[in-house]
């Protein structure tokens, strides 16, 4: 390729790019870069946000982490810990036993855990709801077993985990079922030859193998559950209230302060773009 | 042999799990046509709800305004984004890594922190009132990244030889393009599309920081009534929208798969076929 013909080929790259570019950087970066302004700021009447350059203030973050909001950021990431885990029990062995299968039934298979996270993530977490509320679907069920019907199953630490777990389980599905197709089944059969059992099996030729996929799927369900607000307000209550609630509370709400709201959401995009810059080193491929 | 009975047991751990994926979607649409008012008692089969919903003003307000955000960002992001990942899949130059970086912060970056940050923006940097435009203005900014991703995958799988042999037998760049880049791209493109349609039908929380009065799409709405409380007539909604955007995957699907088998054999298209040694796969 010459010298003219690659120039020119860079230039229409970056004439297609462009449109992209003042919009991502209009309305993606620059908003986000307004948000860590605003958490540098001060609370208002009108505007609501002063920021005082010369005097940035830190008061935000330290109150964003007080003991007032420290408990509930653990209590989210606790949460969205909890769910990761429940989506790996439950989508390990679905993923394992999906790729097992032939190759026509394959996609069909894949294509069925998916579709439920394909309808609105709201209305799945309704229909929870309406399973689980006291005069609720699962009550009834119990009770008709004989089994009392007035548990209070809503407003638990449990009900908002079932929420997450079940809102982002195809995360987990798609990345470990992409790890074990790609895996030669031939090593786990030279593994038992060889005299190991499946434990060892597992831990030594499955486990290392679908450790990329592991990692993929626990970032796509973790990030997502930590910034959740649906979830705590739909089947959640006061004493599981999460971070996605507390800044959604800041800007729509009644806690109505806007720099502390803005430091919140910084810090939980500081921890997810941690977790994301460790996966892309550590995957070989690096950027998508 | 041996192996057989762990494959049971994944057998048996699968179908719990589809029954756990699909039962609450299924309990919703069953309820949404028993006759009783208070949820969980079955009294008989019924669309009243459905008629109710027919009548309400606020639902059909709703309706249109979910669908007319859903058609202009569809739109918009289906071309910004297809540019885009033209530039991505096919020049090469410099600042490509950074580009896939933004790709990604905008994939990554979580719902309610892109809402706040455009709640802000509109409303403290260029003070623009909230409704329908800063709505599809949003909305247009979450979907690109889909789109981008999408249409890009679709680009990398292109064989270059084919633009090769059409530049060889004597076809115009622009010709070149129009006839046999962009059909062998347009599943990708549709496909793009349509996952920007159904995010955007579905959106909750980007939309909650960015709708003003009178723009309340229907999952804002039923965000709202359902944070008071469970409603009869809200079963029958939801069902309507899960039928909706399934319906849409449908139709997606179905159109691709058949793009994807002409695109196979583009010899068999209509139109002056652009044949090269090239047109195998």
């Amino acid at each position: 390729m010459t010298r003219t013909r690659r120039r020119t080929e860079a230039l229409r790259g970056h004439l297609l790019l462009l449109p992209t570019t003042l919009w991502l950087g209009a309305l993606l970066i620059g908003p986000l870069l307004v948000v860590v302004a605003f958490s540098l700021g001060r609370r208002g009447i009108n505007p609501p946000v002063r920021v005082d350059w010369a005097h940035p203030r830190l008061e935000n973050y330290r109150r964003a982490l007080d003991p007032d909001f420290l408990p509930i950021f653990l209590r989210s990431a606790g949460y969205a810990a909890a769910a990761t885990l429940c989506c790996v029990a439950l989508g390990f062995p679905l993923a394992y036993w999906i790729a097992r299968r032939s190759p026509r039934y394959r996609t069909l298979f894949l294509v069925l855990a998916v579709v439920p996270f394909l309808t609105s993530y709201l209305i799945r977490m309704y229909a929870w709801q309406f399973i689980l509320q006291r005069n609720g679907l699962l009550n009834a069920v119990l009770g008709a077993a004989g089994l009392g019907d007035d548990r209070a199953f809503l407003n638990t630490p449990g009900a908002v985990i079932l929420g997450l777990t079940y809102g982002f389980l195809p995360f987990m599905v798609l990345p470990l079922y992409a790890a074990i197709e790609r895996m030669d089944p031939s090593l786990v059969e030279a593994s038992s030859d060889l005299g190991h059992g499946r434990i060892s099996t597992f831990r030594r030729v499955i486990l290392p193998s679908v450790m990329p996929g592991l990692v993929a799927g626990t970032l796509l369900v973790f990030i997502p559950a930590l910034g959740d607000f649906v979830t705590p307000a739909l089947l959640g209550g006061t004493r599981t209230v999460m971070y996605g609630s507390v800044i959604q509370d800041q800007f729509r709400g009644g806690g109505n302060n806007w720099p502390l709201g803005s430091a919140m959401a910084v810090l939980l995009m500081v921890v997810i773009m941690i977790g994301v810059i460790v996966e892309l080193r550590r995957s070989e491929d690096g950027l998508p | 042999m041996s192996r057989r009975p762990r494959f049971r047991y994944l057998t048996v751990h699968a179908v719990l799990v589809y029954a756990f994926l699909f039962a609450p979607i299924l309990v919703l649409v069953v309820f949404s046509f028993n006759e009783a008012r208070s949820g969980t008692t079955w009294t008989g089969f019924s669309t009243r709800w459905y008629s109710a919903l027919t009548g309400d003003e606020a639902v059909r307000r709703a309706f249109t305004n979910t669908l007319k955000v859903a058609v202009a960002s569809t739109l918009l992001a289906t071309v910004l984004g297809t540019f885009a990942a033209f530039a991505l899949a096919r020049h090469r130059f410099r600042g490509h890594r950074a580009y896939s970086a933004l790709v990604l912060v905008s994939l990554v970056a979580p719902e309610i922190v892109m809402g706040i940050a455009l709640l802000v923006f509109f409303r403290r940097v260029v003070d623009v009132p909230l409704g329908l435009g800063t709505v599809i203005l949003a909305h247009v900014t979450f979907c690109l990244a889909f789109v981008i991703v999408v249409v890009r995958a679709r680009l990398a799988r292109f064989d270059e030889s084919l633009t090769e042999a059409a530049a060889d037998l004597g076809a115009t760049p622009a010709q070149t393009f129009l006839r046999v880049v962009l059909p062998l791209a347009a599943h990708g493109i549709l496909g793009g599309a349509i996952l920007a349609f159904v995010i955007s039908l579905d959106d909750v929380v980007i939309t909650f920081f960015t709708a003003g009065p009178g723009s309340t799409t229907l999952p804002i709405y039923i965000l709202g009534e359902v944070r008071r409380g469970v409603a009869p007539s809200i079963n029958a909604l939801s069902t309507i929208v899960l039928v909706a955007s399934l319906a849409v995957l449908a139709l997606g699907a179905a159109v691709t798969a058949r793009a994807a088998r002409r695109s196979d054999s583009p010899s068999t298209r209509s139109g002056r076929p652009v044949r090269s040694p090239g047109t195998h796969r």
